[in-house]
């Protein structure tokens, strides 16, 4: 890869911190209109009912009220939202696509699902209409339970299916039958994940604005996929895209909720601005973000491993449940991820995997940071564990003797990854990592010396070390367009949105490395349609790798026009040209040159005329698709201490080797690991979506659903290691779900460890103190 | 009702309704949109203003109740076209990403640091704890506290 891409003054602060730190920066809700009305939606307050009717009339005669819809006004807009991810082609697939309603009309399939919205002329008004609604509703029983919900007789999500079965895949490579029929040994467990919250800080918000004259729309929308809703809302509404504009300015966090498309609020506020000639305001609050933006997680594993006496895996089978929610508009990203996240950076050759999505009276499933990677890691990291113990092999002795070793790349796993394409991984190096993490956490001198002192000393003390692999940065493509201004600022425009990656300074760093300017130089727009109109969203792992790549393109043909416009300007061929510090030069002399800002000036004359075959000014417009995505990878290593006691945990040390390939700026790489590893803290130990068997979510709060603070974080130590990727230009892989992919895993491994002579075995994430206690009442070893 | 209420050293004279938040207050009817709302139930912290000078959840109070008070908000920390010292310390850091969570740290340590100009490790965690962070696991934050105070890192 060329060098300038990363030499670009790696660590250097960001370019949007300063508007995020005055208050200056415009977040959805900030958008103020004239004649701006404001929006409230009722919501289900059951899991499953049938609607009977609703009366809105009295809302309707509420002072301040301008309109309220129910279903019934909606006439033909009222069709399911459409499918968003199509299943990939794995033969014998099963996927009942169920999609939303705008707002239910005979049935409510979970709590939050809207029923009937109201426009005031303040929220506060809205919210007071809400209660003059009416609604009559007969209640059903909810589902929930993911095994009850396929027994012969269970309540039906959606009538008209058969089951409760949205989906059912099987991949398989090997013959894991025959590989078991070797096996010296065969761990079969049980294994639980359950559902969490992505709680990102900022809640939902759109604003939407129908300008009649002009016969644009304009969506203001907190999504991670502007673009995509720009398509969606034209075809919807009958517009054409060019009369659609979608703005996601700064968005405070996504975390895979804000992919979704399309939220009923997406679908409704448009269309109500367009009736009533007047912008719309909605925000969510943070209880209907806990009912009515999707979640993750709910998963049940069968899963079993054959092993070698000495360790090594001869195959696995898996078969799994995953909750899906009420509808799948998402399809099946997420327990694709899973099923292919399990095989990790291990030699597994023979593999069968199942799984049945379940649909269930609680709010839908869409990925959430990590989405269903975590639980893949979650199960062949427990059997390892497992497996180890019982054939008396040291934990990491155990990985190392199943790792690819690097001589295996590109590595083809003959299956399908959630892209559609074949999982194949394209680079790595995995045991030096491992080694690597071990040190750090000083693994061997801990376990060897501290842990048999502290032992001695009636303290519980545990060490745990976990690998991952992690797919990030698929296609199908993002693009950019690099702009040099006549006054030397160069601007970057790519379609896809920022929720706090950097965004803003990576793609300058690569533009500012590849035009040898200052990266305070480079202004970077992302996520407004009117910018730039072609691209799909931030997810996966993918916005460094696939706008990043289609920056650097862009940069590079911006630099050859540069070159080419300087060539005919001092006469001097293109070759013997360089550009340096913002200028055009003659190579290696140390002549002024002329500046980036004159040459763009030059290529777009007033008079004269722009050559045939060349195009004025100095910008490019370029597209990265990647065949596949790239495969990063990691270790974690963790040190706790257990209270048998209180059952609380104390992380005394946490480790991070990890390889995302190159890096733009490890400061920022080193940020989203942090936050990562805080998110899968949460996930491991403090976050737990409770439901009833009602289908009521219990803890729909921040007093009771508790996000991990900074005194429950630990400080991260962190080490890099880059294994570029063969697959895009600048050898990037994605960073941004890394960091709580293996923590689960981590975290039963290590507090498994610490509670050593107590028979605890843990087969479930999340845990919290109370759960633990419970485990350590009872002990739960087989 | 009519209210007075000096915010960030200027002073505003509204009639407002009295259910009014003094979040929705600032943000709307003074447009000051740096003040930002989480969880409207006192949680998160995003909401933070110093009132009277100590910090207080905004989403939790009336506006009404800052009647013959004083507020600052996040607009009033930086001078002059110059970040101040503290929100220097959380760019050289990295101590935010989305930054919506970041005005309320910001007040939070603002009057943190007043009244604990050298903070240890510890103490600058305890002081955190209130504010809720998803996206940066708060350790540079802890790192732009401690650069704020003049320590290089933790």
């Amino acid at each position: 890869m060329p060098a300038d891409t990363r030499d670009r003054n790696a660590r250097v602060p960001r370019n949007e911190d300063a508007r995020l730190l005055t208050g200056r920066a415009r977040f959805v809700d900030d958008v103020r209109l004239p004649d701006m009305l404001h929006v409230a939606f009722l919501r289900s307050d059951y899991a499953h009912a049938r609607l009977r009717g609703v009366d809105a009339s009295a809302a309707r005669r509420r002072p301040g009220v301008a309109a309220v819809y129910t279903a019934a006004d909606l006439g033909d807009y009222s069709k399911p939202a459409p499918l968003l991810v199509p299943p990939p082609p794995i033969p014998g697939l099963v996927f009942h696509a169920c999609t939303h309603l705008p707002l239910a009309t005979d049935k409510v399939r979970h709590v939050g699902e809207p029923i009937a919205m109201v426009v005031a002329e303040s929220r506060y008004v809205a919210e007071d209409a809400l209660a003059d609604i009416v609604v009559e509703a007969e209640p059903l029983e909810a589902v929930g339970d993911l095994e009850a919900a396929l027994a012969p007789g269970a309540p039906r999500v959606h009538d008209h299916l058969e089951s409760n079965a949205a989906a059912h895949v099987v991949q398989r490579k090997g013959d894991y039958a025959s590989a078991r029929t070797r096996a010296d040994l065969v761990i079969a467990r049980r294994l639980l994940y359950d559902r969490g919250a992505a709680a990102a800080i900022e809640n939902r918000a759109i604003v939407a604005q129908w300008d009649a004259p002009a016969e644009e729309l304009t969506v203001w929308d907190t999504t991670q996929a502007p673009i995509p809703i720009r398509n969606g809302l034209a075809r919807m509404l009958g517009l054409l895209e060019s009369q659609v504009r979608v703005v996601a300015p700064f968005v405070g966090g996504g975390f895979g909720p804000k992919i979704m498309m399309f939220y009923p609020e997406e679908l409704l506020l448009p269309w109500a601005a367009m009736r009533l000639g007047r912008p719309l305001k909605w925000t969510e609050d943070r209880q209907e973000n806990f009912h009515a933006t999707t979640q993750e997680r709910g998963q049940v594993h069968d899963a079993e491993m054959a092993l070698t006496r000495d360790g090594r895996i001869l195959g696995v089978r898996d078969r799994f449940l995953f909750d899906t929610g009420a509808y799948d508009p998402y399809g099946l990203t997420i327990p694709i991820n899973t099923q292919c996240t399990l095989l990790g950076p291990y030699d597994i050759q023979h593999y069968d995997s199942e799984f049945t999505a379940v649909f269930t009276n609680r709010t839908l499933v869409s990925p959430v940071r990590g989405a269903g990677r975590q639980h893949g890691v979650f199960v062949s990291e427990r059997l390892l564990d497992i497996a180890a113990r019982e054939l008396g092999l040291d934990r990491v002795e155990i990985r190392k003797r199943n790792l690819l070793g690097p001589d295996r790349f590109p590595h083809d796993h003959r299956i399908l990854f959630q892209d559609s394409a074949p999982l194949v991984y394209d680079s790595g190096d995995y045991l030096p990592a491992l080694e690597q993490a071990a040190d750090m956490i000083g693994y061997d001198a801990f376990r060897r010396d501290e842990q048999p002192r502290a032992r001695a000393a009636g303290r519980h003390v545990g060490v745990g070390i976990a690998c991952y692999v992690e797919g990030t940065g698929i296609g199908p493509y993002e693009g950019a367009r690099v702009t040099v201004e006549p006054g030397g600022t160069v601007r970057v425009a790519t379609g896809v949105g920022t929720q706090g990656q950097g965004h803003y300074t990576v793609f300058a760093q690569i533009v500012a490395g590849v035009l040898d300017v200052e990266v305070t130089a480079v202004q970077v727009v992302t996520g407004d349609t009117r910018e730039f109109q072609w691209g799909t969203g931030t997810f996966a792992s993918r916005g460094a790798v696939v706008a990043g790549s289609a920056c650097h393109a862009a940069a590079l043909a911006v630099r050859d026009k540069a070159l080419a416009v300087a060539s005919r300007l001092l006469d001097m061929p293109a070759d013997r040209l360089e550009l340096a510090a913002g200028r055009v030069r003659v190579r290696g002399s140390s002549d002024a040159g002329v500046a980036l800002g004159e040459l763009a000036a030059e290529a777009n004359p007033l008079r004269g005329a722009v050559r045939p075959g060349t195009e004025p000014g100095l910008e490019a417009t370029a597209y990265f698709g990647p065949d596949r995505g790239s495969t990063a990878s990691g270790v974690h290593a963790m040190i706790v201490e257990v209270d048998p006691e209180t059952a609380m945990v104390d992380i005394t040390r946490y480790v991070v080797v990890h390889d995302c390939g190159r890096m733009i700026n490890p400061t920022i790489v080193e940020g989203q690991i942090h936050g990562g590893v805080a998110h899968g803290i949460g996930n491991a130990f403090f976050e737990q979506l409770v439901y009833d068997d009602q289908g009521q979510l219990l803890n729909a709060s921040f007093m009771d659903y508790l996000l991990p603070t900074a005194t429950d974080v630990p400080p991260i130590e962190t080490a890099h290691r880059e294994t570029p990727s063969p697959f895009n230009p600048v050898g990037l892989k994605g960073v941004g779900e890394a960091g709580c992919i293996p923590t689960g895993a981590l975290f039963a491994q290590a507090v498994e460890d610490a509670l050593h002579g107590f028979g605890v075995e843990i087969t479930e994430i999340p845990l919290s103190p109370s759960r633990l206690f419970d485990l350590l009442q009872r002990g739960s070893r087989p | 009702m009519i209210v007075e209420v000096e915010v960030n050293g200027k002073r505003h004279r509204r009639d407002l309704e009295p259910r009014l938040l003094l979040s929705d207050f600032l943000r709307q009817d003074l447009q000051l949109t740096g003040t930002h709302v989480g969880c409207e139930h006192g949680v998160c912290g995003a909401c933070t203003v110093l009132f009277d000078g100590e910090p207080a959840r905004s989403c939790l109070m009336l506006a009404v109740q800052a009647d013959g008070h004083k507020v600052g908000t996040v607009e009033g920390l930086a001078v002059v076209n110059a970040l101040s010292p503290l929100q220097a310390a959380f760019r050289e850091a990295h101590a935010l990403q989305c930054g919506f969570c970041t005005p309320g740290f910001l007040m939070t340590l603002t009057a943190f640091l007043r009244d604990t100009p050298n903070p240890g490790p510890l103490e600058i965690r305890e002081a955190l704890s209130g504010n809720l962070c998803r996206c940066t696991g708060y350790q540079h934050i802890v790192e732009a506290v401690s650069r704020a105070c003049g320590h290089p890192r933790p």
